[in-house]
């Protein structure tokens, strides 16, 4: 890579240097590398620092192993093959084992609506929305005070200034006085500008969590501000006591326990709106397969999803390959104007033909009920199987182009010898089809359609697009409907669409998904081996 | 040892490059004093302008930074659920009330406090807005649907049943007396729901206070009524009512003057240059007033921002003026939730026409239980419209519904 790399291992003695010109350790190579090294590693403790202050420490963790890995293999002289595979690796690790990794980590718990933060945060949340305004309560001009390190507020009220802190009540303030109806100068306090306060986040946060009793009596309630420039009465029945890790609400005397599900839960059964998520083991598995209202619907849509993936690559490889067949015959005129006519769809985003097709197949107002069927009021998309037909036909529309294409390569790429040699000795066209271009095809073609199953098995687009996953079934609480393949029933069940999500589960169903396509993707590219054992 | 040379200049090297890149950054703050505070606001297309302009204002005002970030409508409430808890969502969000139930129990959304402005806001934005007893958001446009009529055909008379509209439909000689979208096979309660309100079925049973409960209202004689109503108007029927119509084929007909009524958004109206339109509130096809859903659109706040005081300053005191709410307004026109300027835009007979349907109408449920109605309802009526039995159809829907309100 540079000057320094290719320097002999052997360490020579000093009085051989000058003889050697390759051994100039500090070239333009080396300045090269050590600004790039430089760059990578500013970047690096940018992302660390950022990281700290954020406190993702996960994210902090793998930035510091991926930076001491970096500067190690580039610095040390040792890892030569590490030098070029490194880049390729850490891509690999962000961009997919990190995915991976996340969903497999999603699955195990109950992130989703209502447990979508940590317990902090729900506590934080029950608090803010426990605490309310003293009904009838007036509004003050307020002004924010500083004495030392004590932050308090000044309130004008009732033409007089009261002030106090976190720490003494509200007391008259003797010799304050106003400007625009607003303290400007409190003895013993400084008034803090709002320019200095809203510039300054720790600041901003400090007063919004302070609380000025506004007497000796708790229940009397406290002022706090919103804005800075007024405050109010509040008062809160919920209080937070962190040992017992319970909040207590002092005017129904209910205590509300944190539960290993992820909710504050009183004794009488009621919980706080807020939760946070929790790992929850295989429970979103188990639920998955045993969970009546979901298994049912969901082994009917699993049974959809094979049946549609192998039709599709079916139907769509075998027109493809009739295709190709007919318009490789050197007897078809313009060949390739008509090749090019039949790509178009292929060329076409599938989103917008779904959208078209679904256009198409309105019963009442479709093109294809007027103009095939004499305006028959067939229901293309309302009935069960014939919507799963009309899925069939226009994912057949928009991928037979494709094997089209592709089996017009692999045809033209065969050897004509042998099929001559098959011709002399007396095959007919279906038997030179049968044993020698259909499993000579199959050799470069298979692998695709393995891909191509994979890729329909997940093939969200044109079930959302087409159908929307319906028509419903007719009776079950799980929303689904009779087109729904996995991939859309997961997007359904996520409830991303709803509002009311359950990303756990979905990320379980993902990992489902996964080892099916894994295991049939492995298992078939096993198949295909021995065809190529064919030639 | 000229590893360690190596080594050394590579952390100088680092060391210079970091120093160079972090102290501009380290000396913006100490010449313009005051300026550090930053806030950021997701918004959708439509709002961004407008929010732009109240931005600018308190900006100069206050130094402090407004940042605004374009998202889809569509994506917002989920991304601020996702993004809020780890620290990298906004400090303000546009949002709509219906989310609510969402943002609570996901601890995202801080309360806000309007103080005595509230009074000046329309009573059922500020109930939209309020999620037991707190305030949540600051309202600023209210949305619902309403009956649409196209003048030439039958006038700008707001007929008052079900039957009497179809009767003038009928008179006017269209192809079809009356269209609405039902989303195609995917069914549309929303749409809906003024004639389901009719029958005196509400999706959820209203509290005293007028919070909606967790019990399903729809079923019994009114919802099984409603249901009946459904299947005699839907395909095996009159015809009225039909799977096939979606949101552009309604548009078309409605425009095209093949269905001299339909029951539609404001945001539909763009969608009918060849027609002139009255807005009237939706008949009544089961007795009973018919009460469409209203929806309510605001500003809500993060509960995790970095800048609360700032943030909050900025939404009670910068957009909740007039000013700021008729920008918001003249950049998308939506009926105004600020009273004041509800009155002063209802001189347009349109926007007074979809104001005196919200006024008749319903705050569309915000509890988080809405959001597993809609697959059931929105199902179960395009199976009824397609002929399937209304009475049994109904009933399980409503039973799937509990179930799954239930687990």
């Amino acid at each position: 890579m540079t000057v320094q790399l290719d320097a002999p291992r052997t360490t020579a003695p000093i009085a051989r240097r000058p003889l050697e010109p390759r051994r100039r350790g500090f070239g333009w190579g080396f300045i090269v590398k050590l600004a790039l090294l430089a760059l990578v590693n500013a970047v690096g403790i940018t992302v660390i620092l950022a990281a700290w202050r954020t406190e993702a420490w996960v994210i902090l963790i793998a930035s510091i192993v991926l930076l001491v890995i970096v500067d190690a293999v580039y610095l040390a002289k040792r890892a030569l093959p590490l030098k070029y595979l490194l880049p390729g690796l850490s891509f690999l690790l962000i961009f997919q084992i990190f995915t991976l990794g996340y969903t497999g980590y999603v699955a195990f718990t109950n992130y989703g609506s209502g447990h979508a933060g940590s317990m902090e945060q729900a506590v934080e949340a029950a608090l803010i929305q426990g605490e309310q305004r003293v009904e009838g309560a007036a509004t003050y001009p307020l002004a924010i005070v500083q004495r030392g390190d004590e932050l308090g507020f000044a309130i004008v009220d009732d033409g007089g200034v009261r002030v106090g802190s976190e720490l003494e009540p509200l007391s008259e303030a003797g010799g304050a006085s106003l400007d625009d109806d607003r303290p400007v100068d409190v003895p013993g306090w400084e008034v803090l500008p709002r320019a200095a306060v809203l510039s300054d986040p720790e600041l901003q946060e400090r007063v919004v969590n302070l609380r000025v009793a506004v007497s000796d009596d708790p229940e009397d309630g406290s002022i706090r501000t919103r804005d800075g420039t007024s405050g109010s009465i509040y008062s809160s029945t919920l209080s937070w006591d962190e040992q017992a890790m319970t909040i207590s609400d002092s005017e129904t005397g209910l205590v509300y326990a944190a539960d290993d599900r992820g909710n504050f839960v009183a004794q009488d059964g009621s919980r706080l709106a807020a939760g946070w998520y929790v790992p929850v083991g295989f429970d979103n598995f188990v639920r998955a397969f045993t969970d009546t209202a979901l298994a049912a619907p969901l082994f009917e849509v699993t049974l959809w999803t094979f049946a549609f993936a192998i039709l599709t690559v079916l139907s769509s490889f075998g027109l493809g390959l009739l295709f190709a067949i007919i318009y490789n015959d050197p007897r078809v005129r313009a060949r390739k104007l008509l090749r090019t006519l039949f790509i178009l769809p292929y060329a076409f985003p599938a989103f917008m033909s779904a959208l078209l097709w679904r256009g198409m197949l309105n019963s009442e107002f479709g093109v294809i009920n007027d103009l095939f069927f004499f305006g028959a009021d067939i229901n293309w998309l309302g009935d069960p199987f014939l919507a799963k037909f009309a899925v069939l036909w226009v994912n057949l529309w928009l991928s037979f182009p494709y094997w089209f294409l592709v089996c017009t390569g692999a045809l033209q790429a065969l050897p004509g010898e042998t099929l001559e040699a098959a011709t002399i000795d007396g095959a007919g066209p279906w038997r030179r089809f049968r044993s020698i271009i259909l499993p000579l095809l199959l050799v470069s073609t298979a692998p695709l359609a393995i891909a191509s199953f994979a890729f329909n098995f997940n093939n969200f687009t044109i079930i959302y697009m087409l159908t929307g996953g319906g028509p419903a079934f007719p009776s079950s609480s799980s929303g689904l409907g009779s087109t729904d393949i996995l991939i859309s029933a997961i997007y359904q069940i996520s409830g991303v669409a709803g509002g009311t999500a359950d990303y756990g589960l979905a990320s379980a169903l993902s990992i489902i998904v996964f080892i099916v396509i894994g295991v049939i993707s492995a298992l078939a590219f096993r198949q295909t081996r021995k065809l190529e054992e064919y030639q | 040892m000229r590893k360690h040379v190596a080594m050394g200049a590579a952390v100088a090297a680092s060391a210079l490059l970091l120093a160079g890149c972090s102290s501009p950054a380290a000396e913006t703050p100490e010449e313009s004093t005051g300026s550090a505070g930053e806030i950021v606001i997701w918004t959708d297309a439509e709002r961004e302008a407008a929010i732009t302009a109240a931005a600018e204002e308190f900006e100069a005002e206050t130094g402090a930074t407004v940042t605004l970030v374009q998202k889809n409508f569509e994506d917002l409430r989920n991304d601020f659920i996702a993004q809020v808890p780890t620290g990298e969502g906004p400090d303000i969000t546009v949002g709509a009330h219906d989310w609510l139930g969402a943002l609570v129990t996901a601890g995202v959304v801080d309360t806000i406090d309007l103080g005595e402005r509230a009074a000046d806001f329309e009573q059922v934005a500020i109930d939209a807005m309020t999620y037991e007893g707190q305030l949540y958001a600051l309202p600023y446009s209210l949305e619902t649907i309403a009956l649409l009529q196209n003048t030439a055909l039958v006038g700008d008379e707001a007929p008052a049943t079900w039957d009497d509209m179809i009767a003038s439909g009928l008179a006017a000689g269209t192809e079809r007396p009356f269209v609405i979208n039902t989303n195609g096979e995917s069914g549309d309660g929303y749409t809906m729901y003024g004639l389901q309100t009719s029958f005196g079925a509400p999706v959820f049973v209203q509290d005293d206070s007028g919070s909606y409960t967790t019990e399903v209202g729809m079923g019994g004689a009114q919802g099984e009524a409603f249901a009946q109503w459904l299947a005699e108007n839907g395909t095996a029927g009159t015809g009225y009512l039909s799977t096939t119509v979606d949101y552009d084929i309604n548009n078309e007909l409605f425009n095209s003057g093949q269905a001299p009524y339909t029951i539609q958004g404001p945001w539909a109206i763009s969608a009918f240059p060849d027609v002139d339109v009255a807005v009237n509130p939706i008949p009544s096809a089961g007795g009973e007033t018919a009460a469409p859903f209203v929806g309510v659109q605001g500003f809500f706040l993060s509960s995790q921002s970095d800048n609360a005081l700032l943030a909050t300053d900025f939404l009670v005191n910068h957009l909740a003026t007039d000013d700021a709410q008729r920008a918001l307004y003249e950049a998308d026109p939506r009926i105004p939730a600020l009273t004041v300027l509800a009155d002063e835009v209802a001189s347009d007979p349109i926007i007074a026409g979809f104001l005196a349907s919200a006024q008749g109408g319903v705050p569309m449920p915000s509890i988080p239980e809405m959001g597993s109605v809609w697959d059931f309802w929105n199902a179960a009526e395009a199976q009824i419209i397609n002929g399937a039995d209304p009475v049994t159809t109904w009933n399980q829907m409503i039973t799937d519904l509990e179930a799954a309100l239930a687990g």
